[in-house]
């Protein structure tokens, strides 16, 4: 696999202002990274800079092994999707005449259009005003639009801000269908449960630095934040107290005769599992490994507390 | 160039499908046919009567009308797709900014020419019908003329409205501008020559304070079409202190072109070094 974004090094300066320092990455084909971070984190001043819209203050950066800030960005840009936050589009045109427009512009045919269109899910509406779609809509559009001319690469800045959980859904399975033609995807996002199965990697930024990078195990590896363990069944009083786990650094949460939840870091979760599992006195298991959300929150806030 | 055609053709549908060139075309045209019919009512007669009467009436209500017309039509060029968000989108698509910026320009050109040419050219030709005192072949030649001149001064306020879209980050603002660079060529301008033309001293302000009106598109404009007429130079009010030496066509239709270059640049230039 070839690596489709490059970053080396790279910062972002605005006289005072530094929105972007030292990051370094990679995308590869047909994978998908989530970009992480509050906002003015740097998510979209590094969309910006793989798009060729701005150039960087220092390092290097590559999509398809050129510069896209270079005399060749036409070339690459043919290649290359981008769904914007908060597009609104041509109010007074149709779905399909924004389309035509953008596909015009892009060099490329027509023809894929109405197929774009039946695969966002708009072909029933395609004739219709923009004016009159949902914000959910909008966002089909302008996936399809994103996704004219079979781009190796597409960028998409807060894609599911404002979706209800459904529309949601279906626009990641999307990103999942694009990954498996070979398409690399970075997305931005702070909306954060439920991308988990869709992303291959996540990248956390903290005020414009890269706070941790990795696969959503590495992440949690790296992070060693405790697992939940909750346990229900029938059990007498203070059974699950004191000394009981063999040595496992287990904090108790909560615990009554019929629920337990404990806190266990993830070197003695089979311990503590084989504890629980043979004993009779426990109907069921549930086993809570951490969110990315919980991995966001630490990163951010640890590595935080250490630059300061 | 391609490129450039792509835009243009977009932004002439856009003109057609929400019905500014309609709209434009319908106005000026009823408007042209009333103030020609009326426009010698101070003479105590209506109805069409003499050439230069007409064409005078015509470009009183042009020039205010036209430049109005043109920077309502241009002033959210730039600002305007930037607030929607299409801006960001377009620049990340294998197209110049300049591309972008020229193609607006012959889109929205093209929808002031071709409502121009429609509305004052059914007017010509109720006029030539109706009017048996009017010869039509001096008619279509005056008003020729003067159709050019008012695609022309169209044009140099959409290049204007461009300047101000590209100057300002917000909507609003370049509206407010925008009605500010109207009133300053439309009104103020001719008011600050008519105080110079007083204080200055009668015997050589004629040499140079006619020149002073090639400063002014709106002035370029009214001298084209006044200056052929000997009877005009009643109706002409400040446009009397034009002398022969600059009331040429060629050389005022020219200050209308660099008129239109000049502020067109500035704004390709301006956006292309634009903060997105």
């Amino acid at each position: 696999m070839s690596d489709v974004i490059v970053f080396e090094g790279v910062g972002k300066r605005y006289g005072k202002l530094e929105p972007l320092s030292d990051l370094s990455f990679t995308v590869a084909e047909g994978e998908v990274v989530a970009l992480l971070g509050h906002n003015g984190a740097g998510k979209t001043t590094s969309m910006k800079l793989i798009l060729g819209l701005i150039a960087a203050s220092s390092g290097t950066v590559r999509t398809f092994g050129g510069d896209p800030f270079g005399a060749n960005t036409d070339a690459l840009r043919c290649q290359l999707g981008y769904l914007p936050e908060n597009v609104s589009f041509y109010e007074q045109l149709s779905g399909r005449e924004v389309l035509t427009y953008f596909a015009r512009l892009k060099r490329t045919a027509p023809a894929q259009i109405g197929e774009l269109l039946a695969r966002v899910g708009l072909a029933a509406a395609a004739n219709r005003r923009v004016k009159t779609y949902s914000k959910g809509m909008r966002q089909r559009l302008g996936l399809a639009q994103a996704l004219l001319g079979r781009p190796r690469l597409v960028l998409l800045d807060e894609p599911t801000t404002g979706l209800d959980p459904a529309a949601t859904r279906d626009f990641y399975a999307m990103v999942k269908e694009l990954r498996d033609g070979g398409c690399a995807v970075l997305l931005s996002s702070h909306v954060l449960p439920g991308i988990e199965p869709y992303i291959d990697r996540a990248l956390i930024l903290g005020d414009g630095r890269p706070l941790a990078l990795g696969s959503i195990a590495e992440l949690r590896q790296e992070a060693a934040l405790p697992l939940i363990i909750r346990a229900t069944g029938a059990w007498p009083a203070e059974a699950w107290n004191g000394n009981c786990w063999e040595g496992a650094a287990v904090d108790l949460v909560y615990a009554d005769t019929q629920r337990l939840e404990l806190k266990v870091p993830a070197g003695d979760k089979m311990a503590v599992l084989r504890q629980l599992s043979s004993s009779a006195a426990v109907h069921d298991l549930e086993l809570l490994p951490p969110t990315l959300e919980s991995l966001y929150t630490h990163f951010s806030s640890y590595r935080q507390e250490a630059a300061a | 160039m391609n490129t450039i055609f792509i835009v243009a053709h977009k932004e002439f549908r856009d003109g057609l499908r929400n019905r500014w060139v309609l709209a434009i075309s319908v106005m000026l045209g009823l408007l042209a046919i009333g103030i020609a019919y009326f426009g010698a009512a101070a003479s105590g007669s209506v109805g069409f009567t003499s050439l230069p009467t007409t064409i005078v009436s015509l470009s009183s209500l042009a020039v205010f009308l036209i430049p109005l017309i043109a920077l309502l039509l241009a002033y959210d060029a730039v600002v305007g797709e930037q607030q929607q968000g299409t801006l960001l989108l377009l620049l990340t698509y294998p197209l110049q900014r300049r591309e972008l910026l020229l193609g607006k320009f012959l889109g929205h050109g093209l929808i002031l020419a071709v409502a121009t040419l429609l509305g004052f050219g059914v007017a010509g030709m109720v006029i030539a019908v109706s009017a048996d005192t009017i010869e039509p072949a001096e008619l279509f030649q005056s008003l020729g003329l003067f159709i050019l001149s008012a695609i022309l001064l169209g044009w140099v306020f959409v290049a204007l409205a461009y300047l101000v879209s590209t100057v300002v980050v917000e909507k609003s603002r370049a509206a407010g501008l925008a009605l500010l660079v109207w009133f300053a060529f439309v009104l103020v301008f001719d008011l600050i020559l008519l105080a110079l033309l007083i204080g200055a001293d009668a015997a050589t302000a004629g040499s140079w304070l006619p020149y002073l009106l090639l400063l002014n598109p709106a002035d370029c404009f009214r001298l084209v079409n006044l200056t052929g007429f000997e009877a005009a130079q009643a109706y002409s009010g400040l446009m009397s202190i034009a002398s022969e030496a600059i009331a040429r066509p060629s050389l005022l239709l020219g200050a209308l072109s660099l008129w239109i270059a000049a502020p067109l640049a500035l704004a390709v230039w301006l956006f292309g070094r634009r903060q997105i």
